[in-house]
């Protein structure tokens, strides 16, 4: 498949965010200090009056947003997801989700494609700790087209949202002017011998595997799951029972992400063989983003073999 | 274009009547009846802190806030955190004394399927404005709310009601130095200043003195009032609403227990309900 790069996921948010403020005067942007980096500053730099920048404070910046909900206000919220998921949590937990406001969450410089900056700036975590909120809608866009639209629905949906977006150049993986809803999976490519469902930049890797498993006469679907929670179900049971095979990537600890809420899914509904591409259990070091995928397993190659390996082949 | 959001009024205003001094002092007395009362009923819950900060709900829901019980989403009304969210049982009491609902009620206090929840929980019971109980996140939700009126051109108020052992937790900090750095003004929080957290005293667990400094060094302008003298609460709070550009704090001095003779200064009743018996005794000292 041809690697043509777009816009990282942030970049696309922070110029969707210029035109939801310009749609609607609610819209309010709050930033941690790293506005520069998630591109909320985008939004600061055309509506200042609607613009807070908190500081280096995540417990703060939920509760302040939570607040402002609570009068009306669609906030939405910026950090590193790795300060913000985790420092912000139990703001999540009481301010946001037991409280059900309609606060967005958008966490940048997910997974480990972070690179240089190292383990500490990776969140592997995120989709865990926040499907875990009962209420909050939980994202992982693959390229600048789809964050565009599901930034957009995010504004239109009533509760709370939480997008993570990344910090390299996305491979554009979708065509321009398709239909994205929340919750609602994208079939990229039709295949009857396996699935592989994917999110954020795995999605481009399962393509890239899928063309390659052709050449081997593997006929695989790939499904950009972008929507954690609520789940596809549908797409998800439909697929078990098309190909009898799933094989899920995300660039994500292995407990808690996709995987897992696949599985769940699949084990009550239609029990079938099933393969993980995820980080193993471990945290992650500096490097560069394409090398650090390939260590951590997530490269297409690791996908192949993920998709022969419960082939039998 | 029109985003969904979640402001739901009847837009009917007529607001409550403003009580005198005597008359908030003999509601407190009231309210205080109610706390024993549903903490007995519910052989649990925190009458400690909930009688230490009896006057100063009082005084916000009887005199100071403009609020209206049949309109709880008033967009324009005064708004009231309750940020230390075990001290329900005094804030249950003051939203149904306003008519927010039947006082009857208020003994389902803790009771399966009841709106009067262990801790405030705003989906649950109308006039609650925020859901708390995990200490710590109530400045900064009011300082969204101030932040919203200011945004909005409105003139409503948002009181907190956050207490000496939340000084202990960090965002209270990031609260107290993000509100004064974006100039929040129309944000009044009291600091029921009762001495005793969970464990112990204050001053043997993590002694946040001096108090008074350290919000002043965090650039709030701030006030120390007696937090059981009902008129110091409204000539502080009259005081506070004019202030500009700025966050205020009126650290009151109380007691634990206030009101009842055994449970005055007497740590064993921050999270032990009183026993029948102590009931009684307590509404006898209360009538």
């Amino acid at each position: 498949m041809q690697k043509i790069l777009g816009k990282a996921t942030r970049d696309a948010y922070g110029e969707t965010l210029v035109e939801i403020g310009k749609m609607n005067s609610d819209v309010v942007v709050l930033d941690a200090d790293l506005s520069k980096s998630t591109k909320s500053a985008l939004f600061s730099e055309k509506f200042q009056e609607r613009f807070f920048n908190v500081g280096i404070q995540e417990a703060n910046l939920v509760g302040v947003a939570a607040g402002l909900a609570s009068c009306g206000k669609i906030p939405f919220i910026s950090s590193f997801a790795s300060f913000l998921v985790s420092k912000g949590f139990d703001q999540f937990r009481m301010s946001v989700a037991f409280s059900e406001l309609n606060v967005k969450v958008v966490g940048s410089h997910g997974g480990i494609t972070v690179g240089e900056d190292g383990a500490s700036q990776m969140s592997i975590e995120d989709i865990a700790l926040m499907t875990s909120l009962p209420g909050f809608v939980v994202m992982v866009p693959s390229d600048e087209i789809s964050t565009r639209t599901l930034v957009l629905e995010t504004a239109k949906h009533l509760g709370p949202v939480y997008i993570r977006t990344g910090r390299p150049k996305a491979p554009v993986v979708h065509k321009a002017g398709t239909d994205f809803k929340i919750g609602k999976g994208v079939r990229l490519r039709e295949g009857k011998d396996l699935t592989i469902i994917a999110n954020g930049l795995e999605v481009f890797e399962a393509l890239e595997a899928a063309e390659r498993l052709a050449e081997d006469g593997i006929s695989a679907s790939v499904i950009d799951m972008h929507t954690v929670k609520p789940l596809d179900t549908d797409l998800i049971l439909e697929e078990a029972r098309r190909t009898g095979h799933i094989l899920v990537a995300e660039e994500h600890q292995i407990w808690g992400g996709l995987g897992s809420a696949i599985a769940t899914f699949l084990a009550k509904k239609h029990p079938c063989k099933m393969g993980f591409v995820a980080i193993q259990d471990t945290f992650a070091e500096s490097g560069r983003a394409e090398e650090l995928l390939e260590k951590y397993g997530l490269t297409h190659p690791h996908i192949i073999k993920a998709a022969k390996k419960i082939l039998g082949r | 274009m029109s985003f969904p959001s979640i402001q739901i009024s009847q837009g009917i205003h007529n607001l409550m009547e403003k009580l005198s001094v005597e008359q908030l002092k003999a509601k407190a007395k009231l309210v205080r009846r109610h706390i024993v009362e549903m903490t007995g009923a519910a052989a649990s819950g925190h009458p400690g802190g909930s009688l230490s900060a009896t006057e100063m709900l009082v005084a916000l829901y009887f005199n100071l806030m403009d609020h209206n019980p049949q309109d709880p989403q008033w967009p324009d009304r005064d708004r009231l955190i309750l940020s230390k969210g075990h001290a329900s049982p005094a804030l249950y009491a003051a939203l149904a004394e306003s008519g927010y609902f039947d006082p009857k009620t208020l003994t389902d206090f803790r009771k399966l399927g009841s709106p009067l929840q262990g801790h405030p929980d705003r989906r649950r019971l109308p006039g609650v404005e925020a859901s708390t109980g995990s200490l710590g996140q109530g400045l900064s939700m009011g300082i969204g709310m101030a932040l919203a009126r200011r945004l909005d051109k409105k003139n409503y108020y948002t009181y907190v009601i956050t207490s000496d052992g939340e000084m202990n937790e960090g965002q209270t900090w990031e609260a107290a130095a993000m509100a004064a750095h974006h100039k929040v003004d129309h944000l009044i929080a009291f600091l029921d200043y009762n001495k005793f957290q969970l464990d112990d005293s204050t001053k043997n667990i993590c002694d946040m003195e001096p108090v008074v400094e350290k919000w002043k060094a965090f650039r709030w302008h701030t006030l120390e009032i007696d937090g059981h003298d009902v008129k110091q609460i409204l000539h502080a709070a009259e005081k506070a609403k004019k202030i500009k550009d700025q966050p205020v704090m009126i650290i009151a001095h109380t007691v634990k227990g206030k009101g009842v003779s055994f449970m005055e200064g007497n740590n064993a009743f921050h999270g032990v309900a009183p026993t029948r018996e102590q009931v009684e005794k307590a509404l006898k000292e209360l009538s």
